[in-house]
């Protein structure tokens, strides 16, 4: 399945990713990303990598196991 | 599927015109839209495909390289069978015949076109012989960060975003740095006079001067030597001169196109050019039908140009679900210790409150806007993107301002007086929009 990935270094908080998708992005207190699952569905892939996209630093990919 | 080749055998064909961030992310959505015909992505910068906000930022300051400004590299197009057409522009488009000219020639026929030519820098009405930079392309941010090697005072013209961005890398550099802007708050533009007082104090608190409310009359000299005259009658020294003075929409090419035009090319709400519904335009070159609003906007925000390219990519890869562009504002700014965003239309309100404070270092807060009637309009957090997620939550969900406030005042965490909670400020209506 594929696995979502993060760079929480790069993250800026800048949150596009969690307005795009709530149900798989969140932000901490500190304004960093956070992952609400690790895998995820190719049914819903397509929308998780338009999200991803959506960062602006690019800190958020998918992995193909 | 919509796009499989069709009965005669023709394979659909997308051009886009315009690399950067709106080109690139309409490029990579229309494949995640399920679209399986040509995508030819068409630049006019010879370089690949790159990103502007670092720009001001990061890439300007020298911590980031050029690799890590690129949006798309010549592996990722080809795994998304993009066809880069780099280092040529698109002169002329014919509507009735769906094609494109371009400038080497060459002309390109398309079933559906998006255009994404975006913004140019607003010109220098002032040109002494060298040391004056603009910043919007990568070749820009390169000359002006090899010319911040060298000491000397810089002057930054324009106190808006970009403006803000580059005195506060110039400084961190270690220069000495004046911005000048003709309005007494020029982010006041934004986020009211009251709030924008407070940016101007965040430039005063790095060491750096503002002389805002007065112009500049002529720049005379050359790089390393230049004197900035101001209408006040003063001048100022620089070695080197920033100018920020806004952007203008890259519509000129299609001038004789037939397309409608007005500061920008003009778009349904589905990203459609009026009269050509083959046609789309995104990013910062549209001016389109917000239907919320129920007015045609022209945004130039990161953000709106990718929401626009998924919008634009949708509606051509699955016309009978059309679906519009209907966002809330967002936007960001990174300057001195100050991480900015912004989320809807903060200056719509007559009202605001601010939850935390926005003094000292490193202040966490944020700002919420309302009108007489007690909606939501916009809000503006500093340091805090915690509070940025739920305000841009709220807006999108259409909540109320004192549900907003209560939620975010629950949220913890402000800097300041907790125990004071809320401070209500009434904007002054002393000052208007417009300006730089
Ligand atoms: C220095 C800087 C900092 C910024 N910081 C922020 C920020 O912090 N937050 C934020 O939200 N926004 C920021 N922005 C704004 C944001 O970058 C823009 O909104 C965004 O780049 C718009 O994307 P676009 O693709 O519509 O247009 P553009 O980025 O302007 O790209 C247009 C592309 O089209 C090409 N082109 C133009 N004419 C032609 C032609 N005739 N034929 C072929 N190609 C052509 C250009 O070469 C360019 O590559 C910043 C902008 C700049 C310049
Ligand atoms: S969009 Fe990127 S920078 Fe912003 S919160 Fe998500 S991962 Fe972090």
């Amino acid at each position: 399945m594929p696995r979502l990935k993060a760079d929480f270094e790069a993250c800026q908080g800048y949150a596009n990713c969690v307005d795009a998708t709530p149900d798989v992005y969140d932000i901490d207190d500190d304004g960093v990303v956070v992952l609400l699952k690790e895998e995820i569905t190719e049914a819903e892939r397509p929308r998780i990598e338009e999200a991803a996209r959506s960062c602006p630093v690019n800190a958020l990919w998918i992995e193909d196991e | 599927m919509s796009t499989p080749p069709d009965a005669a055998g023709h394979t659909p064909v997308v051009v886009i015109v315009g690399s950067s961030i709106g080109g690139v992310r309409a490029a990579q959505a229309l494949r995640s839209e399920g679209f399986r015909g040509r995508i030819l992505l068409v630049g006019e910068e010879e370089a690949l495909p790159y990103d502007k906000p670092p720009l001001s930022k990061q890439f300007l300051v020298g911590q980031w390289d050029a690799d890590k400004v690129g949006l798309l590299t010549e592996d990722a197009a080809a795994r998304d069978r993009i066809e880069l057409r780099l280092g040529v522009g698109a002169t002329r488009l014919d509507v009735a015949e769906r094609r494109v000219w371009l400038s080497d020639g060459a002309d390109l026929a398309y079933d559906w076109l998006i255009i994404a030519t975006g913004a140019s820098a607003r010109p220098s009405p002032w040109r002494p012989g060298s040391g004056v930079h603009v910043v919007r392309t990568l070749g820009d941010s390169g000359s002006l960060r090899e010319e911040l090697r060298r000491p000397g005072p810089v002057v930054v013209v324009g106190g808006g975003f970009i403006g803000a961005e580059a005195a506060a890398t110039a400084r961190a550099l270690g220069h000495e740095v004046t911005v000048v802007d003709p309005m007494p708050t020029p982010i006041g533009r934004v986020v009211g006079p009251e709030i924008g007082r407070y940016f101007t104090d965040l430039h005063h608190r790095h060491g750096v001067e503002t002389r805002f409310g007065v112009g500049v009359e002529r720049i005379e000299g050359e790089a390393g030597d230049l004197r900035v005259g101001l209408t006040d009658g003063s001048t100022v020294q620089a070695a080197t001169v920033v100018v920020g003075i806004g952007a203008v929409p890259n519509d000129g090419w299609l001038a004789d196109s037939g397309l409608p035009l007005d500061n920008g090319i003009l778009c349904d709400e589905y990203c459609r050019t009026l009269d050509a519904p083959n046609v789309f335009a995104i990013g910062d070159v549209a001016r389109w039908f917000h239907p919320r609003h129920r007015e045609r906007l022209r945004v130039e925000h990161w953000t709106n140009a990718v929401e626009m390219a998924v919008c634009a990519a949708h509606n051509i890869a699955h016309p009978e679900d059309l679906r519009a562009h209907s966002p809330v504002e967002y936007v960001w700014s990174d300057q001195y210790d100050w991480k900015i965003q912004i989320v809807g239309r903060p200056t719509q309100g007559s009202r605001h409150e601010l939850v935390g404070d926005l003094e000292g270092e490193k202040p966490r807060a944020a700002v919420l806007y309302t009108d007489d009637r007690g909606r939501l309009h916009g809000a503006v957090t500093v340091n805090w993107p915690k509070a940025l997620v739920q305000c841009r939550r709220l807006m999108t969900g259409g909540a109320g301002f004192d549900e907003a406030l209560e939620r975010i005042s629950a949220l913890g965490g402000a800097s300041g007086h907790p125990q004071e909670g809320v401070r209500e400020t009434r904007p002054g209506t002393g000052e208007r929009a417009g300006g730089a």
